[in-house]
């Protein structure tokens, strides 16, 4: 009888804490189709505002624009920091000696570098070069990073060395055993390190609100922000501009949700 | 050695080939983060305002010291880490053993739901919950339908706080969970079957077992967010302004708008920046020496 209690009771408390996760989230997906007074009231049934929120929206912020910039630089960066980064792990790995190890350990300490130590001197290295408010500002900082890179060594690690020399005798070039045989064999790692950075990509909002400083160059956190901003807040409009921000990493979410625990598993063996 | 005179040895060849594939990701940390890196520090030892910079050797950072608003927002930034970080990383923890229950019926629907909030951008979450948290918000309505007092959440500087911790939790737990049931899926669960049988409890089973072979887990996670906590931005800037005052104003939010609004200062903010990454370091060393030992 203890022990069924227990279980009862472990399965009210995953019930409770997994309907306080997803709460929030509907709240906002109700809220986008509610007028303003109705969201903050806490009106928690869809209403029939979505179009007039949607037109408030288009009408107040330059939307398409910062969706636009949005998924560009988001896919762009990924498409980069993924072959750039899993490149790098993979020969820090497989062609390893005593000089790779010494560069990778330092450019582990990359890490501890926060971004407010760096981001003055980039933004006057930017400006410098005239590249504000355009994309490669946006991407070139972010594309390498230690983590990433950490995490395809890891993989690289479990990568059977037979292949690699099965792959020489048949005649494939090193690029191409890393290609051919490399990428296909490690498409969980490619899928969590896709998540990774693609939600940091679409997520992220201190870099962009320095650099790009025109309406055309936004992206949606920075347009969400300024959503925000002045005296009156309209919480419909304010929500719907939430939750088109919230679309495209929810559909990466669920797409590579699976994918994303077992490269991780990989990385943290 | 024969082939020395033709040319390159294969296992040159291969080596220099190596470099090459890792040329292009060092090149871009090197100019991305080193040297800005330094570029930083140089200008810490740099006083004035906007681009008129002199400099200043160490006055920076002798001017942190008696700034009382630094005060403010370190105490701050160290509350949300001292309170926020630990919750979350047992929370996180519980939840992940309790998944990983084999015999658990709905895992993947309890498991998606409490990873879900990950879905949602920074930005994106801090306003759903400033939203929920308003004066005449749907926190206050329930508080109110209890018949008792609304809140004035972002006018009282320990509810605001209190407000950010709460989202903050939301926000990571789950994803912190994932990275503990990957480590989890290491462990043979035959190991849990066998401690089961010979009488331990989940609690003992959790002590015993989960945490000793997690740990390298349990010591990424909390690196992760320790660091990630440290750089705070987002939360304080659209989910409370930093308000009341400068009550929940973190660290980052601060050396933004030392560099970013007014009156530029870049050579203070960049000391400041420094006191984070110092720190950063510290807290990285402490609890790999701490994970080590246990």
């Amino acid at each position: 009888m203890i022990r069924r209690g227990k279980r009862v009771l472990q399965y009210v408390f995953l019930t409770v804490v997994s309907i306080l996760s997803v709460f929030p989230i509907y709240y906002m997906i109700c809220g986008a189709t509610n007028k303003s007074a109705d969201v903050v009231g806490g009106r928690l049934l869809p209403g029939s505002y979505l179009v007039s929120n949607f037109q408030n929206l288009i009408l107040q912020q330059n939307l398409s624009a910062a969706l636009w910039n949005s998924i560009r630089n988001a896919t762009i960066m990924t498409l980069l920091s993924l072959l750039i980064c899993s490149i790098a792990g993979y020969g820090f790995e497989i062609y390893h000696d005593k000089g790779k190890d010494l560069v990778m350990a330092i450019l582990l300490l990359a890490m501890m570098i926060p971004f407010a130590v760096i981001m003055i001197p980039l933004f006057r290295m930017f400006s410098h070069m005239k590249l504000i408010n355009t994309m490669t500002a946006i991407v070139l900082p972010a594309i390498s990073t230690p983590f990433l890179i950490m995490l395809f060594r890891q993989s690289a690690r479990s990568f059977p060395h037979d292949i690699i020399e099965a792959a020489r005798i048949d005649g494939l070039n090193e690029m191409g055993i890393f290609f051919r045989m490399f990428i296909p064999t490690m498409r969980s790692t490619y899928a969590a390190a896709m998540t990774i950075t693609f939600m940091g990509a679409w997520n992220n909002y201190l870099w962009p609100k320095i650099v790009l400083q025109t309406n055309n160059s936004i992206t949606m956190p920075v347009l969400v922000a300024n959503s925000m901003g002045g005296h009156y807040v309209d919480y419909g409009m304010l929500m719907i501009s939430v939750l088109i921000c919230t679309i495209p990493t929810a559909i990466i979410f669920f797409a590579l949700q699976k994918n994303f625990a077992e490269g991780i598993t990989g990385a943290v063996k | 050695m024969q082939n020395n005179k033709k040319g390159l040895t294969l296992s040159r060849k291969h080596n220099l080939i190596g470099w090459g594939f890792l040329l292009p990701a060092t090149l871009l940390i090197v100019f991305m983060s080193f040297y800005p890196g330094i570029q930083g520090f140089l200008l810490s030892l740099q006083v004035g305002h906007g681009m008129q910079l002199t400099f200043g050797g160490l006055k920076n950072y002798v001017r942190i010291l008696k700034d009382p608003v630094f005060k403010e927002v370190f105490f701050n930034t160290f509350f949300y880490l001292i309170i926020q970080v630990p919750i979350m990383l047992v929370l996180a923890l519980i939840l992940a053993s309790m998944l990983n229950n084999k015999h658990l019926r709905c895992k993947a629907i309890f498991r998606t739901a409490i990873f879900l909030p990950c879905a949602t951008s920074l930005v994106s979450y801090s306003m759903i919950f400033r939203s929920l948290f308003t004066t005449d918000g749907l926190v206050n309505n329930i508080i109110r339908s209890f018949g008792m007092p609304s809140v004035n959440w972002f006018g009282n500087e320990w509810t605001a706080r209190g407000v950010i911790i709460i989202a903050l939790i939301w926000r990571w737990t789950g994803y912190n969970m994932v990275f503990y049931l990957a480590g989890l899926q290491n462990i043979e669960y035959s190991v849990y079957e066998a401690a089961k049988i010979d009488g331990a409890s989940p609690a003992q089973s959790l002590f015993r077992i989960t945490i000793p072979l997690l740990k390298p887990t349990i010591l990424l996670t909390a690196i992760m967010s320790t660091n990630g906590t440290l750089q705070l931005f987002d939360e304080s800037v659209n989910l409370t302004s930093g308000g009341p005052g400068r009550a929940t104003m973190t660290l980052s939010h601060y050396i933004y708008n030392t560099s970013f609004t007014n009156n530029p200062n870049f050579g203070y903010s960049a000391a400041m920046s420094f006191v984070i990454m110092v720190i950063v370091a510290i807290l990285a060393f402490v609890q790999m020496k701490v994970g080590d030992k246990r």
